[in-house]
C-alpha cells in the first residue's frame, strides 16, 4: 500500500543511526557542525588542563592570536593569495591535459594499451622524490610548483577520467551508431556529456590532492606561500603558526569542495530532478 | 516470400570466451515481409538479442548474410530504428530534446526537427511531458519517448529488443496496446524480440521460435487473428490455442536445457 507510508509519523531520533535512514539537510549540517564544535572544545579543554606542553599543542586562543597577528601584517592574505594562484594554474594545466587523454584512453582500447600502463607506472613514483629534480629543471619559482602539482595530479586524473568514460552505457554509444553519427560526434555529443557529471566529481576529488602537492612543493623550496610559512614557523618552534595554517588549509579545502558540489548541482540539474 | 524486406540466411555467430567457445547462432534463416510484424521468442540466452544486434549492424556475424531490400547489412544505419530494453534516453536532454537529437543526427533543420519531434511525442501521448527530463519520467514514459525517437526519422524497419521487459505488468499491457495501435495505423516492418509469449501473440503477424545453443529458428507460427487486436481477444479460444502452440515449442527447448527431461515426462 504505497499511500500508507506518507501518513506515518516522523521516525524518532534514534532512527538516525539505522541503515538507509533519511537525514534532512538541516540535520546533516547540524551534525557536522556539532562534530567540529566538539573537537574544538576537546582541544580547548586539553590545553586548559595544562597537561600538554603548549609547544606540542598550542591553545585555540594562542593560534587565533597568531593568525590575527599574521593577518595584521598582511602575511596571511599574501600567503593565501600566492598559494591559491599556484594551485589554480597548476591544477588547470593538469586538467587541460588529463581530460582529453582520459577521454581518449577510456574510449579506445588501443589508446588505453599505449598510455594506461605507462601512466600507472609513473603514478607509483612518489611525487616527493620528484622535488629535487623539479628544482633542477624549473628552479624554485612558481613553475616548479606548477610542475609538482602537475606530476601529483595529472596521472591520477587521467585514470579517473578514463574510468568515468568507461562507465558510459554501451547502449548510448550503440544509439549513436544506429543514428549514423561519426566517431568524433559520438565522442562529443554522447560520451562526453554522459561522463561529464562523473568527471566533474573526479576533478573535485583530485583538487583535494592538489592542495597536498602544493604545500609539499612550498615546504621544500619557496619564499612565499602557505607551505613556506609553515617551514619558517618550524625553524622558530612556532607551532601556533603551523596549527593556524593547517586550519586555514582545511577551511580552504572544505570551501572549494563545497563550491564544486554546489556548481555540480547547478550544472547537472537534470540529475537532481525527482519524479 | 520473394518480396521479403529483410532476409537472414545461414547466419552464425560464435563467442570466444575464457571457458571455451559458445555457438550462439548457427544456420539462422528468417525472412520478414514488407510491413510484417514478426516476434522472435525463445528461452533467455538463446541468442535472440544477438540476432537482433546483428540485424541492427551493432554485431557482426561469423557466417551467413543479412540483406535488406536486397542490399547486404554491414553496419548500423538510420534505415533501421532500434529500441533498446534499457530505454537509452540521454539524461541531459528533455523528452523533446531526445527526439530532436535523432532528427538532427539525421540532418534535419532545427525548426523542422522541433515540429517533427512534437508530432511524434503526440503520437505516443507525451505532448505534456515534452519539457521533462528522463529522470522525471516513469519507465513506461521513457520507453514511449524512445519509441517516438525511433519512429521520428522514418526508418524502413523497427528493431525492438525486449522493449517492455523492464516494465511492470500493467504498464507493459498499456505499452503493448499503444504499439499495436501505432503499428496498425502506420504500418511498418518490425522485428520484436521478447520472451513474453502472450505479448508476442498479441502483437504479431508471425511468431518465430528460436531453439537454444546453437540458436536457430525452429518454428514459424502465423498469427491469423484479426486486426485491430483488442484485449478481449486474449480470452478467446483462438488466442489461447496459438499461445499454447508457441509455448509448447519453447517448452521443448527449456526442458532440454534444464535437464528436466526425465522429471517432467
Amino acid at each position: 500500500m504505497p499511500g500508507e507510508t506518507r501518513d506515518r509519523p516522523a521516525p524518532p531520533a534514534r532512527r538516525l543511526f539505522t541503515l538507509t535512514a533519511r537525514v534532512s539537510t538541516r540535520q546533516f549540517v547540524g551534525i557536522a557542525a556539532m562534530v567540529f564544535l566538539a573537537l574544538g572544545l576537546l582541544w580547548w579543554v586539553t590545553t586548559k588542563t595544562g597537561l600538554v606542553i603548549p609547544l606540542f599543542l598550542p591553545s585555540p586562543e594562542m593560534v587565533l592570536a597568531r593568525l590575527n597577528g599574521l593577518a595584521a601584517d598582511g602575511l596571511l592574505l599574501s600567503d593565501t593569495k600566492i598559494s591559491i594562484y599556484r594551485i589554480t594554474v597548476g591544477f588547470l594545466i593538469s586538467t587541460v591535459f588529463a581530460l582529453p587523454i582520459g577521454v581518449l584512453i577510456g574510449s579506445y582500447r588501443a589508446w588505453e594499451a599505449s598510455i594506461e600502463p605507462l601512466v600507472d607506472f609513473i603514478r607509483y613514483m612518489p611525487v616527493v622524490a620528484f622535488v629535487p629534480l623539479t628544482i633542477l629543471w624549473a628552479g624554485t619559482g612558481d613553475a616548479q610548483k606548477f610542475l609538482i602539482i602537475f606530476i601529483g595530479t595529472f596521472f591520477q586524473q587521467v585514470l579517473l577520467v578514463m574510468d568515468n568514460v568507461k562507465s558510459v552505457p554501451r547502449d548510448f554509444i550503440n544509439l549513436g551508431r544506429t543514428l549514423e553519427l561519426s566517431e568524433p560526434r559520438i565522442l562529443r555529443r554522447i560520451i562526453l556529456p554522459s561522463a561529464m557529471p562523473a568527471i566533474w566529481d573526479s576533478m573535485r576529488i583530485s583538487l583535494g590532492w592538489a592542495w597536498t602537492w602544493l604545500v609539499v612543493a612550498e615546504l621544500v623550496a619557496a619564499t612565499s606561500g602557505l607551505g613556506y610559512r609553515i617551514t619558517t614557523a618550524q625553524r622558530f618552534f612556532q607551532t601556533d603558526t603551523i596549527f593556524g595554517y593547517l586550519l586555514l588549509l582545511g577551511v580552504l579545502g572544505l570551501t572549494t569542495d563545497q563550491a564544486m558540489k554546489w556548481m555540480s548541482r547547478k550544472l547537472f540539474r537534470y540529475l537532481y530532478l525527482q519524479r | 516470400m520473394s518480396d521479403a524486406k529483410l532476409r537472414i540466411a545461414g547466419l552464425g555467430k560464435t563467442f570466444h570466451g575464457d571457458r571455451g567457445d559458445v555457438v550462439a547462432l548457427d544456420g539462422v534463416d528468417l525472412s520478414i515481409g514488407e510491413n510484417e510484424f514478426v516476434s522472435l521468442v525463445g528461452t533467455s540466452g538463446c541468442g535472440k538479442s544477438t540476432l537482433l544486434l546483428i540485424v541492427a549492424g551493432l554485431e557482426s556475424p561469423d557466417r551467413g548474410t543479412v540483406t535488406m531490400d536486397g542490399k547486404p547489412v554491414l553496419a548500423p544505419g538510420r534505415d533501421r530504428g532500434v529500441v533498446f530494453q534499457s530505454f537509452t534516453l540521454l539524461p541531459w536532454l528533455t523528452a523533446l530534446g531526445n527526439v530532436e537529437f535523432a532528427l538532427s543526427a539525421a540532418g534535419m533543420r532545427a525548426a523542422e526537427a522541433r515540429r517533427t519531434a512534437e508530432e511524434h511525442l503526440a503520437l505516443v501521448g507525451l505532448s505534456d511531458f515534452a519539457k521533462a527530463y528522463p529522470s522525471e519520467l516513469s519507465g513506461g514514459m521513457k520507453q514511449r519517448v524512445a519509441i517516438a525517437r525511433a519512429l521520428s526519422y522514418r526508418p524502413k524497419m523497427l528493431l525492438m529488443d525486449e522493449p517492455f521487459g523492464a516494465l511492470d505488468a500493467l504498464t507493459r499491457h498499456h505499452m503493448q496496446e499503444l504499439l499495436a495501435r501505432i503499428w496498425e495505423q502506420h504500418r511498418l516492418t518490425v522485428l520484436f524480440v521478447t520472451h513474453d509469449v502472450e505479448e508476442a501473440v498479441y502483437m504479431s503477424d508471425r511468431v518465430a521460435v528460436m531453439s537454444n545453443r546453437p540458436g536457430r529458428i525452429k518454428a514459424n507460427i502465423a498469427i491469423d487473428l484479426p486486426r485491430p487486436r483488442t484485449y478481449e481477444m486474449m480470452g478467446t479460444a483462438a488466442f489461447t490455442a496459438l499461445q499454447r502452440r508457441v509455448l509448447s515449442e519453447i517448452r521443448a527447448e527449456s526442458i532440454v536445457i534444464a535437464g528436466l527431461g526425465d522429471a517432467l515426462r
